[in-house]
């Protein structure tokens, strides 16, 4: 039990703004009131929120181990040394499964979803994550280039590719259904690296679009009632003029829950250049459409400046930038279920395309009217790592410390966006709290995280007021998870595991039988080999869907 | 015969890299056997069918007198704590569940973690760290290569079922004949039993992998190679442009590469030119490369000490961190150097293929050893424990050789334990003798 007492408390979602107040953890909850025998901790002067949550990066499973695999030079300086009871590990933009839940807890983040796995990889990425400490994670599954969805689809048999995506999700413990390039990745195996542009272009060996694959997969989501709706990596990442099809797409979802993932990445416009055409910003209508479409949610994909790493399922669009980058590079075809690429990469100031990413990430930031839907990521580590979020705080926090930064950056990329014309709103505290973790809970479905009212899972970061909010952000006094205290005054006291987050959706078991007979015709593995058990999860929680839980709360309502 | 029979359908098969998880056993529970394995290849009958009934040995054996296991986990536990410098090798055998605690302890004891990558496509893995790799599951090169070229391996003696089950033979939805819509290249300095099922056999001077790589390299990107090629590699210009072309112009293609490339004259140069041709052929066409990985769970062992320590093998960690030096950690070089003062071996023989002056190491250091079978390192180890076989007697993860994880359906119980409750079991004891993990000091200033 905890009695912290006479902090500043950010807790948007229960509607506390600053307010000093106590706040009171029993069994791993928060509570309205503890015995006075409770341990207290004195938060005189101290901020406290929810821990954060992040709902997109990409921290386990295949195309992460093959990252770190892929790049010892960037681990080699950045060294994470064992203590007496926790694990080592290197950092560096992929960092080891300990030192991803470490650092994660040591910036007062409590939560992470990693945001791309091929079904088949569900088993490896589940191993991954009983070596990520104190974190709770879970992560969703690529189900925009299934070939067995697109042949249920193909013939019009939506009842059927709504059960298989449920069976999917259920067999790999996932949390949602995730959309990277629909379309794409049958001409990258299947036409010598060809690619898909439009939404309404055939796919190779389909009678089918990316348009009519995105609205069945925004659709199934939502008959199904998973907390978090399909996640969205649109068509065309990266390329000029793609703010177009991503407009498209989010039209595919009205009437329905859609997010889109990392929408910097998506709101270019064009200007034709010398060689071919330059992106410019296009932010301004990205975030009209956000703004005025509550159906709609996003995630940044904030750029920082320096090293990333280019991880995605999106392959044709890593084979680009390791040729535009001389970078080594990495091919990885799933069956069936996906591509990716991987790449080192690094984003510099100085260069126009990079800096216009940087500014449009945060014209998406500042032109946002719901900090609820439009929330915070870098897409970790592809626009930054997740290290450097205590710098983007400071960023959106601090107008003087951003216009320092903008006059470092190509001032050619800086004029084509709304920063060049004096925008300057500050975020302020409860929004931050909204943007990294309020929101993100939220829109995960996450009702127990995301804020400290009774019920809520004792998650919680206290920080030091500091003036400079990146030196805030980037070192919490105390990290409390599942009411216990990991961090104390910046250093770990105790060792954690945290929880699997997934779905368990219902579906109609003859869907089995649809699935096993592709299974046995071109799958390399067994069909009967093919779904992770429970021994993979861990500890771990069912977040029920909209049915189970209106079900759960039983006739008459609770 | 008895009547006790039990049949476990869809088993896995650990004897290979390929991990065939299509096994139906026929096990005899009163004869303590597996009679029958169907789908099995030469090989994995042999793997099933020698495991089971010998169960004999002792449990464990301390300076060769028998001892219980709760005996030799304190003392191997005593070796790991007061060492100072111990290796721990292996591990290509064995669950991931195990692989994780040797990592474990290695972390805790600030030890030096190696596999038997390092001996076999350890070169693969630096040439990946080098120029990347462009790969697939097999699955996908089953369902859609239409241009498989076979490269320093013999897969028809040491990988039955790649050519039937995930390549050569196999029936896929883009290649629906099989064999007949593929062309399938080897590329050996032998014409070994698998040329057999080879369009096209290409044979290299010994030592002379890098030249022909590097020569398809030129070709590919449309430079001119120098007929002295032949003189120099035994492989005539024609047939060189003749491979660039086909390579050039498949729908989706597949390099698959063995030891033949990694352990001769080359090494990571060898598979980093291959892999490079792989990725150059993307730019006119899908191509794919995929180290042949021969351990069942080898594959395993790289991703889970690439996990916990951010590198695939060869890690020391020494100073309180992981640090990656291949030729400096690995277990070869260390032992042949003399440095290990004691070594932890799991699910490896390497007294059976190290080079002398390594093995006389191990023969003058205290050695711990975890094997099913007698070894001829368990021979020289001063504790050696029995474990239960992954996949025949102990469930667990696997990994393929193409990254696939697989869990694993054992077939018969074992009075041994597995190798990750020994390992567990060993790192508790550890750490109750050195009071948690071993720190480093602080340097003085």
């Amino acid at each position: 039990m905890l009695h912290i007492a006479n902090g500043r408390v950010y807790d948007p979602a229960n509607g506390i703004d600053g307010k000093v107040r106590d706040v009171y953890v029993a069994n791993g909850k928060i509570v309205s009131k503890v015995p006075p025998e409770a341990r207290r901790i004195d938060a005189k002067g101290l901020v406290i929120m929810p821990g954060g949550v992040d709902m997109h990066c990409h921290i386990a499973g295949p195309k992460v181990n093959l990252a770190r695999k892929l790049q010892p030079e960037d681990h080699r300086h950045d060294v994470h040394p064992r203590t007496a009871f926790t694990r080592s590990g290197v950092g560096g933009t992929v960092p080891s499964t300990f030192t991803t839940g470490y650092r994660y807890a040591l910036l007062g983040y409590t939560t992470a979803m990693e945001a791309a796995v091929p079904p088949i990889g569900a088993r490896h990425t589940l191993e991954e994550f009983h070596d990520t400490p104190v974190i709770d994670k879970g992560f969703y599954i690529l189900m925009g280039n299934n070939v067995l969805l697109y042949k249920l689809l193909e013939k019009g048999r939506r009842e059927e590719f709504r059960d298989a995506l449920a069976w999917w999700l259920a067999a790999t413990k996932a949390y949602t259904a995730k959309l990277v390039n629909p379309g794409g990745d049958e001409a990258w195996k299947g036409r010598r690296n060809a690619n898909i542009t439009k939404l309404d272009e055939k796919i190779e060996s389909f009678e089918l679009t990316p348009r009519q694959v995105i609205g069945a997969m925004i659709e199934a989501v939502d008959e199904l009632g998973l907390p978090h709706p399909a996640h969205i990596h649109c068509n065309n990442l990266g390329h000029s003029g793609n703010y177009a099809s991503t407009l498209e797409t989010m039209r595919i979802a009205e009437g329905h829950r859609a997010h889109i993932a990392h929408i910097q990445f998506h709101s270019y416009g064009e200007v034709p250049g010398k060689s071919s055409h330059n992106p410019t910003s296009r932010a301004k209508e990205i975030a009209e459409y956000v703004n005025t479409h509550p159906n709609i949610s996003a995630d940044v994909g904030q750029v920082m400046f320096g090293k990333s790493t280019i991880m995605t399922a999106d392959a044709p669009l890593a084979y680009m930038l390791s040729r535009y980058a001389g970078s080594k590079w990495v091919n990885s075809d799933t069956e069936h279920e996906s591509g990716c690429g991987i790449l080192p990469f690094a984003y510099q100031d100085t260069v126009y395309t990079h800096a216009l990413q940087w500014a449009i990430g945060l014209e998406l930031f500042l032109l946002s009217k719901d900090p609820w839907r439009m929330v915070f990521s870098t897409d970790h580590p592809n626009g930054g790592s997740f290290m450097s979020y205590p710098r983007l705080i400071r960023l959106l926090m601090d107008r003087e410390f951003r216009k320092e930064e903008m006059r470092k950056i190509n001032q050619r990329a800086l004029r084509q966006t709304a920063l060049a014309d004096g925008l300057d709103r500050e975020y302020t505290l409860q929004e931050i709290a909204i943007v990294t973790r309020a929101g993100p809970a939220r829109l995960l479905g996450l009702a127990n995280k995301g804020h400290l009212g009774p019920g809520a899972d004792a998650d919680i970061t206290i920080y030091d007021e500091d003036e400079d909010k990146e030196r805030m952000f980037g070192a919490p006094r105390h990290v409390i998870k599942d009411g216990q205290v990991i961090i104390e005054d910046h250093e770990f006291r105790a060792e954690h595991q945290g929880r699997m987050l997934h779905v368990s959706p219902d579906y109609d078991p003859n869907i089995v039988e649809v699935i096993r007979p592709f299974f046995e015709d071109y799958y390399s593995i067994r069909f009967n080999n093919y779904a992770v058990d429970d021994s993979y999860l861990g500890s771990h929680e069912v977040i029920p869907t909209l049915k189970q839980r209106a079900a759960a709360s039983g006739p008459g309502g609770g | 015969m008895s009547d006790n029979i039990r049949i476990i359908n869809d088993a896995t098969c650990t004897f290979c890299g390929c991990v065939c998880d299509d096994m139906n056993l026929t096990v005899d529970l009163d004869a303590h056997k597996i009679t029958k394995a169907e789908n099995a290849c030469v090989l994995g009958r042999a793997w099933f069918k020698e495991h089971g009934g010998n169960e004999n040995r002792p449990f464990a054996l301390i300076e060769g007198r028998e001892a219980s296991t709760e005996e030799a986990i304190e003392a191997a536990a005593q070796i790991l704590a007061n060492a100072r410098f111990p290796l721990i090798y292996g591990l290509s055998d064995t669950t991931c569940e195990a692989q994780r605690q040797a990592v474990a302890i290695a972390d805790m004891i600030g030890g030096n973690i190696d596999t038997t990558t390092s001996v076999c496509h350890g070169p693969s893995g630096m040439a990946f760290e080098g120029v990347g790799e462009s790969t697939a599951t097999l699955g996908e090169i089953r369902n859609r290569a239409d241009l498989l070229v076979f490269w320093g391996g013999n897969p028809a003696e040491s990988h039955p079922r790649l050519f039937t089950r995930y390549t050569v033979t196999a029936k896929g939805m883009y290649v629906p004949n099989g064999r007949k819509d593929r062309t399938v290249v080897l590329v050996d300095v032998r014409r070994s039993p698998s040329a057999a099922v080879a369009d096209i056999f290409v044979q290299v001077k010994p030592q002379r992998d890098f030249e022909v790589l590097w020569a398809l390299r030129a070709l590919v990107k449309g430079r001119r190679v120098d007929p002295g090629i032949e003189q120099v590699t035994g492989v005539p210009l024609a047939t060189l442009e003749d491979l660039a072309q086909r390579m050039k112009s498949c729908r989706f293609g597949a390099l698959l590469f063995g030891m033949g490339l990694t352990m001769t004259r080359g090494r990571h140069f060898n598979s980093g030119a291959l892999l490079a041709l792989a990725t150059d052929l993307n730019e006119y066409t899908h191509f794919v490369a995929k180290p042949v990985r021969g351990h069942g769970n080898v594959t395993g062992a790289d991703n889970v000490v690439s996990w916990q320590t951010g590198f695939p093998f060869g890690v020391n960690l020494g100073r309180g961190y992981p640090r990656f030096n291949p030729g400096e950690f690995t277990s070869v070089d260390l032992l042949g150097r003399g440095e290990a003062d004691a070594a932890l071996i799991i699910a490896a023989d390497p007294a059976a293929n190290f080079p002398q002056s390594a093995i006389e190491h191990l023969r003058r250091i205290p050695v711990i050893v975890l094997d099913p079978k007698t070894t001829h390192t368990s021979k020289l180890a001063r504790v050696a424990f029995t474990t239960a076989t992954y996949g025949i007697n102990v469930p667990g993860t696997v990994y393929r050789m193409d990254d696939v994880a697989i869990s694993l359906r054992p077939a018969l119980p074992s009075p041994y334990p597995s190798d990750e409750e020994v390992l567990t079991r060993i790192k508790e004891r550890v750490r109750e003798l050195l009071g948690g993990n071993r720190v480093p000091a602080m340097s003085a200033a």
